[in-house]
């Protein structure tokens, strides 16, 4: 047993698809711990960009901090659009008298081409062929450039409760910060919000977390009975091995996710629960495990050491017990692992189309999708509430099915490179 | 050991077929037989010829298709699973290849600990089966301090292989039936294992079935052979009837096959 954990952490590929599965999964245990709010409070708005959010009242009432740092440059460049950019420089190109083209091709950034137009812009310059329209457009937009440049901040006044009259509370002026520690109320979604206005990062911890466990009840059902009945089918034989035979068959020749679907709907909207929906999975995904299992027995009943088990005397349930199945033992836990994988992307399919766990207590990976497509996350560029599902999707199953590949590697040394 | 006359084990019309229709494989033709208490019976033939089959069936572990099989002058009934224990105290078997004869899960003691358990011994106290074990390993020249706790495929193959005839040892079993035990095994180890299964038959008095492709050496164990060809017996004597004045072709062919020094091999029939 030692010995061949030893061979198994040798294989690169093994080795590799354990660390991923083994982060995913301290990260699941950890993460609540540290984060003890409930995964599925509604906190946001609708798809709320990642980032950390501040009160803004509460920004006005901190203290300040005087920082001489050059403030309008980001202003302008976040305040000008890549549109009124482009206005800029038509008219630098087109209708001004002075400028040279090398001028404008050089200013690539935002801020070089807003000095650039500040420069040269004139209103009275001729605008040839332009319409009123479009010349009230250029000043318009140097109105608000010069409005942005020369600031001198904002006062803050509220109304006073008794007088009804408006009191000055604060002034503030540009170059004035406050320390994002010092504020009270501020909130980080480092992975946004999705449609419900849930915090993405710990809704995908809590997601991950049931559909591991979805994966692995779904895993561990589908190899229970597909082990039970080809050790049986292929040990016993005869009309046993034909009926059990019979039944593998039906269930492979109909397609097993509409078995699945049939079943989900069979269930009802009130009655589909996370590990409900993981068992009816575990129930249509074993006849893959049955059929090889069975292949395996078939192969091995005839063996020597089967044979000398029979001639001391072992009973029918210890031979199956100690000389069948740890000769299958190793095949059965790489099927496990597969199992578990399909599992999880089973309930991210079943889901998806609307059928996976009807429940609003937990979050499933597949669920999380079903969200954001259904409040059309990717119309909207809402990336963050699907990337990092499917993502954690395909980390999943890409670690499982290399801890599988690496242990068929060590397990079939035919296999090797 | 002087052989008696009484039939320890018969058959008559023993068939087994494999497969149906266009597959099917006749694999033993309706052979009949005796076997008499304490003696060396060989059954030689070439690959294939069904010496195995004939084997597994008399041991119980595949079914027979047609014919009868007689154990102890009465007809064999092993149809339930106590019946077939009952059955296997009294018949065991050495096997070809020792390699795959083992369970490699399972340490020896394991093993001899299972012979001892089965002879319904189980309740002895440790030190007493350790005691038993030693006994059968030092028979066949090993040592079980060095074996305990040790897994099979520690072993090469000749420790394996007597490994095998200790088991046999502490069965005590009354017909073996060995299914060339010693094909797989070098040539010096051969003559060992072949004169430990001697002694055995000396110590405990059981009837020995010789199964092997060498008819050399069915000659140098057996008091009789039988010849099979194809499934069926060709030609059944004493060993010196069969080797010394052989009737059928098949047999003279055999004969010929061995190699001997001074003489060109004849490869003819190759």
């Amino acid at each position: 047993m030692k010995y061949q954990l030893q061979l198994v952490f040798k294989s690169q590929k093994f080795v590799t698809g354990f660390v991923i599965f083994a982060a995913v999964f301290l990260l699941i245990l950890f993460y609540p711990l540290l984060v003890t709010k409930n995964p599925l409070e509604m906190t946001g708005g609708l798809f709320y960009k990642p980032g950390t959010y501040v009160s803004v009242t509460d920004a006005v009432d901190t203290q300040s901090y005087k920082i001489n740092k050059d403030v309008v440059t980001g202003k302008l460049t976040k305040s000008v659009t890549a549109e009124e950019q482009q206005l800029m420089r038509d008219w630098l190109l087109n209708y001004c008298p002075e400028v040279k083209p090398e001028e404008v091709s050089d200013a690539k950034k935002a801020y070089d081409i807003i000095e650039l137009w500040l420069q040269y812009y004139d209103k009275t310059v001729e605008m040839e062929g332009a319409t009123k329209a479009v010349k009230n457009q250029y000043v318009r937009l140097y109105d608000k450039v010069e409005n942005i440049l020369e600031s001198e901040g904002y006062i803050v006044s509220r109304k006073n409760a008794e007088t009804g009259e408006m009191e000055e509370v604060a002034a503030i002026e540009t170059k004035e910060f406050v320390n994002v520690k010092d504020i009270p109320n501020r909130v980080t979604f480092p992975l946004g919000t999705d449609n419900f206005g849930r915090d993405v990062l710990t809704e995908l911890v809590a997601a991950t977390r049931t559909s591991l466990k979805i994966g692995l009840l779904a895993g561990t059902v589908a190899t229970a009975i597909g082990l039970t009945l080809g050790l049986l089918a292929g040990y016993v034989g005869g009309m046993i091995d034909n009926v059990i035979t019979f039944i593998t068959n039906m269930f492979t020749v109909i397609p097993s996710f509409i078995i699945l679907i049939l079943i989900a709907s069979g269930l009802g909207q009130a009655g589909r629960g996370a590990m409900l929906v993981a068992v009816v999975i575990g129930f249509t995904s074993w006849p893959w495990t049955c059929r090889s299992v069975r292949a395996q027995t078939i192969s091995l009943r005839n063996r020597d050491h089967v044979n000398l088990s029979k001639l001391s005397g072992h009973s029918l349930p210890r031979i199956v017990l100690t000389d069948i199945l740890p000769y299958v033992a190793s095949y059965v836990v790489m099927a496990y692992i597969l199992q578990i994988a399909s599992g999880i992307l089973s309930e991210a399919q079943l889901s998806m189309i609307g059928l996976g766990p009807s429940t609003n207590k937990v979050a499933t990976l597949g669920l999380m999708m079903n969200w954001a497509m259904q409040f059309q996350a990717p119309l909207s560029g809402a990336w963050w509430a699907f990337i990092p599902v499917v993502l954690s999707i395909a980390m999943i199953s890409f670690s499982l099915n290399l801890m599988n590949t690496g242990l068929d590697q060590v397990f079939n040394p035919q296999l090797r490179e | 050991m002087a052989k008696s006359n009484e039939i320890f084990l018969g058959g008559k019309g023993v068939t087994k077929v494999y497969g149906f229709g266009d597959k099917k494989t006749v694999a033993v033709n309706k052979v009949d037989f005796e076997f008499h208490k304490g003696e060396i019976v060989s059954i030689v033939g070439e690959s294939g010829s069904g010496k195995t089959t004939l084997a597994k069936m008399l041991l119980g572990l595949h079914s027979v298709t047609a014919g009868e099989i007689y154990y102890n002058g009465e007809l064999r009934d092993i149809r339930s699973p106590r019946k077939k224990r009952a059955y296997w105290k009294g018949i065991q078997a050495i096997f070809q290849d020792p390699f795959s004869s083992f369970n490699v899960f399972n340490r020896i003691d394991t093993l001899l600990l299972d012979c001892i358990n089965m002879r319904g011994q189980k309740n002895l106290p440790y030190d007493k089966k350790v005691e038993l074990m030693t006994q059968a390993c030092g028979f066949v020249n090993l040592k079980f301090a060095e074996l305990t706790r040790k897994y099979p495929f520690e072993l090469s193959g000749g420790q394996m292989q007597r490994l095998m005839i200790a088991r046999i040892f502490l069965l005590k079993p009354r017909i073996l039936i060995a299914d060339e035990p010693t094909s797989m095994i070098d040539a010096c180890s051969r003559a060992t294992i072949l004169d430990m299964l001697l002694k055995l038959r000396d110590e405990i008095d059981m009837t020995i079935i010789f199964i092997t492709h060498d008819i050399g050496l069915a000659y140098y164990v057996s008091d009789s052979v039988y010849i099979m060809e194809h499934g069926i017996f060709v030609e059944r004597n004493t060993a010196d009837e069969v080797i010394l004045h052989p009737k059928a072709d098949y047999t003279k062919r055999l004969i010929k096959d061995v190699p001997k020094i001074y003489e060109e091999w004849d490869l003819s029939t190759v």
